[in-house]
Parts: C-alpha cells; sequence; structure tokens
C-alpha cells in the first residue's frame, strides 16, 4: 500500500468513516448495467444455489436450484440463466459504428488500416465481490465445452439451448476482467475500495456490507460500529442481518434454514419449492440492494476525462467476440498456448501503466501520491529561458526552471512528460538543480512545440504558470510482436497441437510454412500489439 | 546434472584447474555437441562474463556467426567493451535503440565496434550484441546459426519467447541465486504451465528440454574467502562454490585509526573479518528510516575518510579504496534515493546507490547493505526474496556492512512463508525466510550496536 493510502486509511479511522482516493470515477459505469448476484452451494464445487439477476433494481429475477445436486435442475438453471443474460449481452450487438483497425497483412507482413465497426456500447456486468468475478469464470468453464443436442445428436447428455454459448460469454467477461482498468464485469468492493479508503484491512474490505458501512454508515453511527453489526449482527434465529454478499453463504444459514428446506423438498412436501425461492430470495436480497447502493454512490462521482476511451477498448472486446461467436469459432481452449499467454500478459502490463498514468492525469488526488512517491512533480515556473539545439537543422528547446516543494526521484537526463490541452504530451529532460536553491531545477523541453523554428503560442509554459510534470510515459506503449502460435519456438515446446504442423519440435528454419487457407484469423493475427500508441491493445481482441 | 554434487574439501582444491575443467566442459558442448542449447548456472562473480567473452570470441574463430543477447543496455555495452578489450581485431555490432543516448558513448572510439540501430547494417559482422528487447523487435531472414542468451535467469520467458525464432541453438548463462523475473499485473492463472510467461527463461527452457547440458561454474573471483562459504550455505545449498582466494590473499587496511564510535567500530570490524552488522535499536519505520539512512551515509563518509586501502591478488601494491569502489545497496528506489540526498548531504560523491534489481551483475570492494526486513512491521514476499538479499550480500570484493535495526530475527519468526503452493512450480530452495535466518546467524557474530 502506498503511503497516501496508508493516511487515507488512517483519516478513515479517525473519522468513522472512509475518506475518498479519488475526486472522479475511475471505471465506466454502464447506464443499463446487469448485476448478477449469485450463490451456491457448499461443498460441491460449481453448484449454484440460485441467484438474482437483472437490469432492474426494483424487479429482479429470481433463480433456485432446489436441489443443488441435481444435474438436471443445474442445467435448468443454467438454461434460464442463459435466457436471462444473453439477450442482453446481444441487445449490443448490432448498434455498431464505423471504426478503424490495424492489421498486419498476410501477405505483405506490413501494418495496413482496415475498415471495420466497432458497436457503440457494450454490455456491462456487475457483482458483488471479486469471489463472483472467480464464480463467474467458473460458471463459464463449466459450461462453454458442453453440447447441445442441436451441435451434436449423439452427445449422451445434451445441455439445454444456449447454455455452452453463455458459458463462452462468461468466460470472456471473466478473461476481460483480469485487464488492468477494463469494466466489462467488476466486482461492487472492488469498485469502491477504489474510490475511498476505510478503516479497515483490505481483506475486510471484501465484506460488501462492511465497506457499505464504512463509506456511507447510518445516521449518527460511525463506520465502524455499522461495519461491525454489518458483520456479526444476528437476528433471534441465530441469521445474520447482513448475509455474506456470496457466492458463499454462512454455515448458519446453511445448517439452520437451507438443509431443513432442502430435506423437505426431497420429500416431495407440497408447496416446497415456493418455500425455498422465498427462503433463497431472502439471503440474496439484501446483497442486490447492496450492489446497487454501491452503484448509486458511484454515478454521484463524475466520470474521469480517460475513462470512455478504455470503455472503447472493453468495446472492442466485445465487439471481437461477437465476431468469433458469429463465425462459428470454437470455444475458449482450456489452456492458453504459450504465445497467447505471452500476448495476454503483454497486453496486461500496457494496460496497467496506462491505467496507472491516465488515472494520476485524471486525478489531482491520485497524482498526489503519485507526487508523493517522488514520481511527478508540481511546481512553479520561474524562468524560461529560449535555447535551440545543436545541428543541421536546429529546434527550440526551452530551459524552463521550476520551483517544486515536491521530491521527485531525478535521475541524470531523467525524461518527463507533461499534459498538453487537446490530449497531447509535452516531453523534456532533467537537466539539474539549481545550486544553493533547494526545490529549483531546470528542464529542458523536447517536444509538443510543434514543427517549426519558433514554438507553437502556449506550447511553452510561461514565467508564473503552474505545470505538473511526471517521470512516466501518458501512453505506455506495448511490447513486440509475437511469434504466432504456430511458430511457437523450440524453447517453448515448439507449435502446440493442432496449430498446423503437427505440433512436434522442430528446428525453426525446418518448419513447414503455415497453411495458406487460414480457417479464421488466429488471435496473434488480429491481436499483434500496435506500433504506435494507439488505445486498443491486443487483449481487447482476444 | 551436476547438482548436489559436494566441492572437494579446501585441501585439494585447485579454484584455477576447478573453473578451467568447466569452461572447457562447456566450450565442448557449445562448439561440438549436438543439442540446440547450453545451461550454464554460474554464482556471484565466477566469471560468467569472461566465460561468455571466451565462448563469443571461439564460436566467431569457428566461422559460426553469432548474436548476443543481454537483459539491459549497461550489460551490452559493457559486453561489447569487454569483447573489444580481449580482441581488439575482431569486429562487434552493437544493435541498439533509436533513442539518444541509447548506448555507452565509449564505444565511439572502439574501432572494432559499429553501432547501428538496424540489423540490416549490422550484416556480415561475426558477433552483434543487443538488448533482448531490441533483438525482439528485430526481424530477419535467416536464423543466426548460434546465441549466447546471458542473464537468462533474469529474463523472462515471454521475452525469450519474442527471440528465440532469430537462432538455431543457444547457450544461456546466469546466475539462478539473483532475482527472479516480475510481473505487475497477476500472473497466477498460467502458474504450472510449462510456458508461464512470468517465469525465467530458463525454466521454460528446461521444461521443455529437460535433457540438455547443464553446467556449473565452480569458483567465485569475487567473493572473498570470508563471503563465499556463507553466499555458497545460505543461498546455493545444493550447488555449493568456493572462493578463487583463499583467506589473507585479500586484506583491507584504514589508514587512520579509529575514533571509537560504532561506526568506526563495524568498519573496522568488516575491514578485519568481510562483515560488519551495524544495528539500531529496533523501532518501526518508514521505508526511507531516516535514522537508518543517515547511519549507511557515515559508514560510507568513514570509509573514505579514514584513507581504505585494498590488496588483493591483482596486484602487490594496495589500491585505495575510493568513492567509485563503494556501493550502498537497498530494497526499494526511495530509500536508494534517500540514501543519495544523505550522501550528498555529507559531502559524497561518486558512490554507486541503487537497489539490488539494478546492482545485478557489478562488483565492488566494499558494499553497504541497508537490510530489506529493517524496521518493518511485517516480512512480505517482495522482502523475502531469496534473490535479493543474495544480490545484496554477493556484490563486494572485500567486505559488506548491513545496516540493520534490531529484531529482525523476531519478525521473520512472526512471518513464516505464507505464499501459496502452486501446482507444477518448482520449488525453490532455499526459500527467503530460510536465506535471511542463515545470513542474519552469521551477521550476528559481526555485530556493533548503536544508538544514535
Amino acid at each position: 500500500m502506498s503511503l497516501i493510502d496508508v493516511l487515507a486509511r488512517m483519516e478513515a479511522v479517525a473519522a468513522g468513516r472512509a475518506t475518498p482516493l479519488a475526486t472522479v470515477r475511475h471505471r465506466h459505469l454502464s447506464e443499463r448495467p446487469l448485476v448478477f448476484v449469485p450463490l451456491t452451494t457448499a461443498g460441491e464445487t460449481g453448484a449454484p444455489l440460485g441467484a438474482l439477476v437483472g437490469t432492474d433494481p426494483e424487479a429482479p429475477l429470481l433463480l433456485t436450484v432446489p436441489q443443488p445436486r441435481d444435474r438436471d435442475l443445474r442445467f435448468a438453471f443454467f438454461a434460464e440463466l442463459a435466457a436471462a443474460v444473453l439477450p442482453y449481452v446481444d441487445s449490443f450487438a448490432d448498434d455498431v459504428e464505423p471504426a478503424e483497425r490495424k492489421e498486419t497483412d498476410p501477405q505483405t507482413g506490413k501494418r495496413v488500416t482496415v475498415e471495420t465497426e466497432l458497436c457503440a456500447d457494450a454490455p456491462q456486468m456487475i457483482v458483488a465481490s471479486a469471489a463472483g468475478v472467480d464464480f463467474v469464470r467458473l460458471l463459464g468453464r463449466s459450461m462453454r465445452f458442453r453440447r447441445t443436442a442441436e451441435q451434436d445428436p449423439d452427445t449422451p447428455h445434451p445441455a439445454p439451448p444456449h447454455v455452452p454459448l453463455l458459458g463462452r460469454w462468461l468466460t470472456h467477461f471473466g478473461e476481460r476482467a483480469r485487464v488492468p482498468g477494463s469494466s466489462l464485469l467488476l466486482p461492487m468492493t472492488g469498485l469502491l475500495s477504489r474510490h475511498w479508503a476505510t478503516g479497515q484491512s483490505l481483506a475486510e474490505d471484501q465484506h460488501l456490507g462492511a465497506l457499505l458501512a464504512w463509506i456511507d454508515p447510518p445516521e449518527g453511527e460511525s463506520g465502524q460500529d455499522a461495519a461491525l453489526r454489518a458483520e456479526t449482527a444476528r437476528d433471534a434465529r441465530g441469521q445474520l442481518l447482513c448475509p455474506p454478499a456470496g457466492p458463499a453463504t454462512d454455515p448458519a444459514f446453511d445448517n439452520g434454514l437451507l438443509a431443513p428446506a432442502i430435506a423437505r423438498y426431497d420429500a416431495g412436501v407440497p408447496g416446497t419449492r415456493e418455500e425455498f425461492d422465498a427462503l433463497v430470495a431472502s439471503v440474496l436480497r439484501p446483497t442486490w440492494d447492496a450492489v446497487w447502493r454501491g452503484i448509486g454512490l458511484l454515478r454521484a462521482l463524475p466520470e474521469g476525462a480517460r475513462v470512455a476511451d478504455r470503455w472503447r477498448r472493453d468495446r472492442w472486446s466485445y465487439t471481437a467476440h461477437r465476431d468469433r461467436v458469429r463465425s462459428g469459432e470454437p470455444p475458449q481452449p482450456r489452456l492458453d498456448d504459450a504465445v497467447t499467454a505471452a500476448q495476454k500478459l503483454a497486453s496486461r502490463e500496457t494496460a496497467q501503466a496506462q491505467l496507472d498514468a491516465q488515472e494520476a492525469l485524471d486525478d489531482p488526488l491520485v497524482m498526489a501520491g503519485r507526487r508523493l512517491t517522488g514520481e511527478a512533480l508540481e511546481g512553479e515556473v520561474t524562468e524560461v529561458e529560449m535555447a535551440m539545439s545543436e545541428g543541421k537543422r536546429p529546434m527550440p528547446r526551452p530551459l524552463v526552471t521550476l520551483r517544486t516543494g515536491d521530491r521527485p526521484q531525478l535521475e541524470e537526463r531523467a525524461k518527463l512528460y507533461r499534459p498538453l490541452d487537446g490530449g497531447k504530451t509535452q516531453t523534456a529532460e532533467f537537466v539539474a538543480y539549481v545550486p544553493e536553491q533547494p526545490g529549483t531545477l531546470v528542464v529542458r523541453l523536447t517536444g509538443g512545440m510543434g514543427r517549426g523554428k519558433t514554438p507553437e503560442p502556449g506550447s511553452v509554459p510561461e514565467k508564473g504558470d503552474r505545470v505538473c510534470w511526471t517521470l512516466f510515459e501518458h501512453a505506455p506503449r506495448g511490447g513486440p510482436e509475437l511469434p504466432d502460435p504456430e511458430d511457437t519456438p523450440w524453447t517453448h515446446g515448439g507449435p502446440p497441437p493442432g496449430s498446423g504442423d503437427g505440433g512436434t519440435t522442430v528446428p525453426a528454419q525446418a518448419a513447414a510454412p503455415a497453411p495458406a487457407q487460414d480457417p479464421a484469423p488466429t488471435p496473434a493475427q488480429i491481436a499483434a500489439p500496435l506500433p504506435d500508441p494507439d488505445p486498443v491493445t491486443a487483449e481487447d481482441f482476444l | 546434472m551436476s547438482r548436489g554434487i559436494p566441492a572437494p574439501a579446501r585441501t585439494d582444491f585447485d579454484p584455477g584447474a576447478a573453473a578451467t575443467a568447466a569452461t572447457e566442459a562447456i566450450l565442448r558442448d557449445t562448439l561440438h555437441g549436438d543439442r540446440r542449447g547450453v545451461v550454464v548456472d554460474s554464482p556471484p562473480g565466477a566469471g560468467k562474463s569472461t566465460l561468455v567473452v571466451r565462448a563469443a570470441r571461439e564460436l566467431a574463430a569457428a566461422g559460426r556467426p553469432l548474436m548476443i543477447v543481454a537483459q539491459t543496455n549497461a550489460q551490452v555495452d559493457d559486453l561489447v567493451l569487454r569483447l573489444a578489450e580481449k580482441d581488439p581485431e575482431l569486429p562487434v555490432g552493437r544493435l541498439h535503440s533509436s533513442e539518444p543516448g541509447a548506448y555507452d558513448p565509449a564505444l565511439e572510439d572502439v574501432p572494432s565496434v559499429r553501432t547501428a540501430a538496424k540489423v540490416a547494417d549490422l550484416k556480415g559482422l561475426p558477433i552483434v550484441v543487443a538488448t533482448a528487447a531490441k533483438w525482439a523487435y528485430t526481424k530477419v531472414d535467416e536464423p543466426w546459426p548460434h546465441a549466447i542468451v546471458d542473464e537468462a535467469y533474469q529474463m523472462r520467458s515471454d521475452a525469450l519467447l519474442t527471440v528465440a525464432g532469430l537462432f538455431e541453438r543457444a547457450l544461456f548463462v546466469g546466475d539462478p541465486g539473483q532475482l527472479d523475473p516480475f510481473s505487475v499485473v497477476g500472473a497466477d492463472q498460467w502458474a504450472g504451465l510449462s510456458y508461464d510467461p512470468s517465469a525465467s527463461a530458463v525454466s521454460t527452457l528446461l521444461a521443455h528440454n529437460p535433457d540438455l547440458p547443464q553446467h556449473r561454474l565452480p569458483v567465485s573471483w569475487r567473493l572473498p574467502a570470508s563471503a563465499a562459504p556463507l553466499v555458497s550455505h545460505a543461498f546455493y545449498p545444493y550447488t555449493p562454490f568456493r572462493s578463487g582466494t583463499g583467506y589473507g590473499d585479500r586484506r583491507l587496511t584504514l589508514g587512520v585509526p579509529s575514533d571509537g564510535s560504532a561506526v568506526d567500530r563495524v568498519v573496522d570490524e568488516a575491514a578485519e573479518t568481510g562483515w560488519g552488522l551495524l544495528e539500531l535499536p529496533a523501532r518501526r519505520t518508514p521505508r526511507t528510516d531516516p535514522e537508518a539512512v543517515q547511519a549507511v551515509a557515515q559508514v560510507v563518509r568513514r570509509l573514505l575518510d579514514r584513507g581504505g586501502a585494498t590488496v588483493s591478488e591483482r596486484g602487490p601494491d594496495p589500491a585505495p579504496l575510493t568513492a567509485d569502489r563503494i556501493a550502498v545497496g537497498t530494497a526499494h528506489r526511495d530509500q536508494a534515493a534517500a540514501v543519495r540526498a544523505a550522501l550528498s548531504g555529507l559531502g559524497v560523491t561518486g558512490v554507486a546507490v541503487d537497489t539490488a534489481n539494478r546492482l545485478q551483475g557489478r562488483e565492488f570492494d566494499v558494499t553497504v547493505v541497508l537490510h530489506p526486513l529493517s524496521g518493518r512491521p511485517d516480512a512480505t514476499a517482495f522482502h523475502l526474496e531469496t534473490g535479493r538479499l543474495c544480490v545484496l550480500a554477493s556484490r563486494h570484493r572485500h567486505a559488506c556492512i548491513v545496516v540493520c535495526r534490531e529484531g529482525v530475527t523476531q519478525l521473520l519468526d512472526e512471518h513464516p512463508s505464507t505464499e501459496p503452493v502452486q501446482l507444477g512450480v518448482t520449488v525453490k530452495f532455499p526459500d527467503g525466510w530460510e536465506a535471511n535466518h542463515a545470513v542474519l546467524a552469521h551477521l550476528a557474530e559481526h555485530r556493533v550496536p548503536w544508538r544514535p
């Protein structure tokens, strides 16, 4: 945890309520998010007990599995879930806008721009906590390889229609959620703890009820007391007043209420299905309401200026998966191959660097944290001296003297970046500290002044201006291009099975060329990292 | 596999002969072996760079064009200069990025070195050297017949993936005890896969090619006789190594007598025994603990003021202990910045102050280390990482002085390693907890308490 976050947490303890970590909202919030609150059965992996799902806070759809170990009931649940989720996911598929994308031309190997389409908006699924995100992944894994009777008439246990498709979409959401700054699938606890610091530990922040108690305590009660009540208070029957946000349930609920209800259902007592539904709804509804309360709190924050840029990448991700589904590609493999894994890691690292930079540029409070760690500095311009570069074509390289109270970790000739109007960035390099004047330093502007011999008006700061320079890049680039999976080198086990030449380890130069009639573009071909700082990264197409 | 073979007893151990035998075997496998790869494990200061230079020259002499992959620009420049020094007639290409100041300007003055930002401009040269990052953007029609991958344990598996298509066979050289590569984003989803992109290049290589010949350099020429046994025992328990010099071959003397202060006493202790621990009273502090930082700076100041001189096997005359022969190592960059500020406050310039990551591969006469766990309330995986302490404790030719707050032993006992065990991932021994205890137990014998 950074020093400024520690400070915020200590202030939260002292004040008895959460302190803001941000002045703007750093994640996209859809106008029509799909909230999904699932519960699972203790002791059995991937056996849902029930869920609330929907886009209307007042009218969630309740789905339950009265005997969670009954596979038929489980798949009936999956079918109902697909009927609820897929129309929502598909509702964004046909509203498109024209867009451009860079691709590697398979013939020439050059980067070319192609006209394509991009969905104007994308679905957004919100779950209660990080465990909910894992559960979405698990559901996706358990559904996407199932076959329906339509796909394969001979399959012994056909899945209901649309269940494999739902599995593919849930898998896509779950994988996308690993990309820093992405917003297709978000946990409410993660959203809230990004924007507020509580007086409890990060692990305790995973309890949605306690987290909300710190952020928005009831009138006249301290956050600490409210959080304790949310975590521990029980009613006369021994049941938690604020049930866990799931997907795990409280053991007292399992033993005292759930087990008898399942037993009555198994015994075939009339009316028990309705009784069971009401029971599960009673522990789901508080979490459902809490998620919507969190959405309300977050909507009160203005959206950060660069959030739309990141959401655009989510839209690319959604559009690309839509295209893969439409073109009849098989479901996502169980494990990534070496190239795909490397590609995902590289694009997530780029996304993390972009997210860190964008959050700081969007939000002075985040920038303050970076200044405190010596990664940025804010100061007043005390002097500007015009200078030119040496060489055949001298260019303006003004020297700017700043006075700052920050303590940046500047090394010799360190690069500095400053945001200009219109989303451009000005670069500079650190020259030296001014002797005998603590906190005064000189930087040499090296870019962002246009191409002329005199700097463009307004591109050079003037005496008295307050400027903020960062030591980190504002639009970090992606990594180098990776080989195609069928060219996986011998160091990494050679091409994976089924990728053209049989998957045996062969010398690189002896490897057969990729088949000419490539059926569908491989992820690597679509997703090669772009050489210019285009906001779309490789992962957006995965 | 050569692991687990104990080093021969001191009496019949000829370090020169042992090192030569290892080098010959490596060169034999590299030049005449039928396998596509050879892996060499090298403990700190075991002549890894010398080996790379020698292998490069022999491959060039055999008419086999060679590409060399190193991890940082400083490592590349250093290798190029070493190659040019050893053989001024051998043309060497230095491939670099197009950014200004991408390479050491000293290369401009070496006639045998050609620098270029495009590989086409270096066509036909017997040796081309660049960073892994630069090679990753390089495209060639014909792969190189041979490559040397330096610091391969610090290279990530995904970095190897981007360059492995450029060569047919390769010699992989590195130190398995130093810092593992890492990722700023989670990579747990691939843990246990043989090609986990966040793992080291060598672990992926060996997982897919388990029968590649593996060698080990048995002698550290850098570490003095006082340090090699501890570093070998604490960090390389199953692959022990020896120092190339014996007790008494190296001496650190001080011209100015001690003033009796704790700082001077720890300097004396280190000059005498090779190790010193300046122990501050127990206290929980921010990372840039002002007292500890000040203590580090004062130790450096006194090392310089007291007219230190080193005697070693390199020559009969004592060499003065100057600022460029001293380094300060820390765990975090802000700590390094704080030490730099404290040193400049004491008028000291020219001392290398950096984090463990950046001191990797470098060598000094005396190092002063701010212990990674000093003043901390907890022992996280980052601070416990074996490689971090190993790098900090193995950069010196003569002496190492550790500055630390009391109570780290208790801190370790309160924070046993709790990292989840991932299936399919080779567990590294020793773990950081064990290595930290081993080093602290040794340092306790060289302890000088100090109350600022």
